[in-house]
């Protein structure tokens, strides 16, 4: 445990440190830093949700972002049914978080159960392809949905109401991005350790060993992917609290392209790496459509880069720097 | 039973172009092993060099080698650049690396050609329709398509089965290290099969580029569609992706011409509408679904040895 320790106090002096910005940001930094950071926050848990399964089930999800899309709009249907548009199924709605948000997050576990089981009959490439059209699904589905918007979305009239915190104040919605992130990035770090942990894992690294032992591959399997769903539709929801404003696009397949990048920018198989590149990645996407319109044609390659020579990803590279040593 | 005659042509057509993406693609899948998100791309870049050349010159003739051309060209520097690393490398590398070249290419090509789509007219020598049956004229260019993508798919079995080249590409996709240790440069095979992919790319962009929209990102919406193609048909088999691109290209036109009907049998109509028009675009990944459901590998997996 104690090789833990530097990277556990390193965590904690940044978590005050982030935990501390919204007081001393004002004398630094413009309030839309906020919002910014913000965005990464929310980004991050869906990363380190698909790196659980990424990084230690091998399963490529290219996908991930209909969960995104679903927490969303789960968030911005019922606060439509709630403010203006009458009953849901005969239910009038409501707004507050403790209701809404499991309900949104179980939806996506719903999603996640069911195209897991299918995905999970394959794998490889096939896997792959069947979870981006389940992505795909899901994007058309929405956009055929007129009454919410079709393809330009929904708007939110107002944030979910959160017990004792006033969340539409930026501040206090820093504060509970962030709050959430760490909270899901210790839940995903247990599971990680545990026992369902290690066969998930073991299962990575050789699926006959596995069924050898005695193990069967798919509960696992499908648990993990429907964890990793309710993580990522977490983010959904605070996206759409964030923004007050879900579209299609959330579920667009070049929204799971870029949490895969971001996984494997920040280190495959890590948890806290995917933060980092959340963090980079968004500052990146910032900095370069400031400076020129086109900046894809940076973000392009920058890819191709990370993808053919950064294959730890930049905690994966510290750590194996620190175990040389 | 017009409407059912000219339905079926339709699908045949846009399972011809699907034929011509799927079976480079699957090709390059069953061979490399990679998989090619840049696919899209090449077709996009066949459909601007075409509209270009065609634009300039007025001769389709002279689009359809411009097309054919910059599409092989532009797949044979990308193979050099940068998927000629990725071939041992994990899918997950392949993905994210191909998904940073959509992203380049689509900006420069919106760079290179201006932001404004070309547009293109059908050929002179392709414009009106001829009779197919009684009561039903059905326009050359679409009938083109389907002679167009019979050919490709016969030329295509002549070349693997029946030629040189074609023995050393099925010996690279059984055992890569055996076809190397015999002196073949498996490496050059690679470059040649990958540069044919998008040759095919370049053809199905520019033949598609009077019929559909000619814009970025026309690339991806196909891309994903013949991704569903070549797993539905067995990824890595050509007769796989040749039955996976006709049933397709049939659920997709025949999905068009009669959810709606009966959807409105059904329920009332303008529930029926939207929902009618959800379901078509995602009637292929239903079908996708299905096929899953019951035979995971596809229709026509590849037999392995």
């Amino acid at each position: 445990m104690s090789r833990l320790r530097p990277s556990v106090l390193l965590l904690t002096a940044l978590l005050l440190l982030l935990a501390s910005f919204p007081m001393w940001q004002s004398f630094v930094t413009s309030p839309a830093t906020i919002g910014l950071l913000t965005r990464i926050f929310i980004y991050a848990i869906a990363a380190v949700s698909l790196d659980l399964i990424m990084g230690y089930g091998a399963m490529v999800s290219f996908g991930h972002a209909m969960f995104f899309g679903l927490g969303g709009y789960v968030v911005a249907i019922i606060n439509y049914h709630t403010f203006e548009g009458g009953t849901l199924l005969g239910w009038s709605g409501s707004n507050a978080a403790v209701v809404v948000w499991p309900t949104a997050v179980l939806c996506c576990g719903m999603l996640g159960l069911i195209s897991g089981y299918l995905a999970l009959r394959t794998s490889g490439v096939q896997f792959i392809m069947i979870t981006l059209a389940f992505a795909q699904l899901v994007f058309f589905l929405l956009v055929s949905l007129q009454s919410y918007g079709g393809d330009d979305g929904l708007m939110m009239s107002r944030r979910n109401v959160l017990p004792l915190v006033d969340v539409a104040r930026p501040e206090t919605l820093y504060y509970v991005s962030l709050a959430m992130l760490a909270l899901w990035t210790v839940l995903c770090t247990l599971i990680v350790k545990s026992r369902f942990g290690l066969v998930l894992q073991a299962l990575r690294q050789s699926q006959r060993r596995v069924v050898n032992v005695g193990v069967a591959p798919m509960p696992y399997r499908l648990t993990a992917f429907v964890i990793s769903a309710m993580g990522t539709g977490l983010a959904g929801v605070l996206w759409a609290n964030h923004a007050k404003f879900v579209t299609p696009d959330m579920v667009a397949w070049t929204k799971s392209g870029e949490f895969i990048a971001i996984v494997v920018m920040g280190g495959l198989g890590t948890l806290i790496g995917p933060i980092l590149g959340a963090a980079i990645f968004i500052c990146l996407e910032q900095v370069l459509s400031i400076w020129t319109e086109h900046w894809m044609i940076i973000m392009g390659p920058v890819l191709v880069l990370i993808a053919l020579f950064g294959q730890r990803g930049i905690v994966g590279a510290l750590m194996r720097a620190r175990y040389a040593e | 039973m017009i409407l059912f005659l000219e339905q079926l042509l339709n699908g045949l057509q846009y399972g011809a172009m699907l034929f011509m993406l799927a079976s480079g693609l699957t090709l390059i899948f069953g061979i490399m092993g990679v998989i090619n998100l840049t696919h899209g791309s090449l077709y996009m870049v066949g459909a601007y060099c075409g509209a270009f050349a065609v634009a300039h010159t007025g001769s389709f003739l002279a689009g359809i080698g411009a097309g054919v051309l910059g599409a092989a060209v532009y797949g044979i520097m990308i193979e050099l650049a940068v998927i000629r690393s990725l071939y041992r490398r994990d899918h997950l590398y392949q993905v994210l690396a191909t998904f940073g070249l959509i992203l380049f290419t689509n900006e420069a090509v919106s760079l290179l050609f201006g932001r404004r789509p070309p547009l293109m007219n059908i050929p002179t020598m392709l414009v009106g329709s001829v009779p197919v049956a009684p009561g039903l004229d059905y326009p050359v260019i679409r009938l083109a398509f389907i002679a167009a993508g019979m050919m490709v798919a016969i030329g295509l079995w002549l070349l693997v089965n029946r030629t040189r080249l074609g023995m050393l590409i099925r010996a690279g996709a059984d055992d890569r290290e055996m076809v190397d240790a015999l002196g073949v440069d498996i490496r050059r095979i690679y470059t040649i099969v990958f540069g044919l992919g998008a040759a095919l790319c370049g053809l199905a962009g520019i033949m598609a580029a009077p019929l559909l929209a000619i814009e970025i990102g026309m690339g991806e919406k196909i891309l994903i569609t013949t991704f569903v193609v070549i797993v539905v048909g067995g990824v890595g088999s050509v007769r796989g992706a040749l039955a996976g691109a006709l049933l397709v290209g049939m659920a997709d036109s025949l999905g068009r011409a009669y959810l709606p009907q009966v959807m409105q049998m059904l329920l009332p109509p303008s529930t029926a509408e939207t929902l009618s028009a959800g379901l078509i675009s995602a009637s292929i990944y239903l079908l996708m679904a299905v096929v899953l459901l019951i035979k995971p590998l596809g229709l026509i997996p590849v037999r392995h040895a």
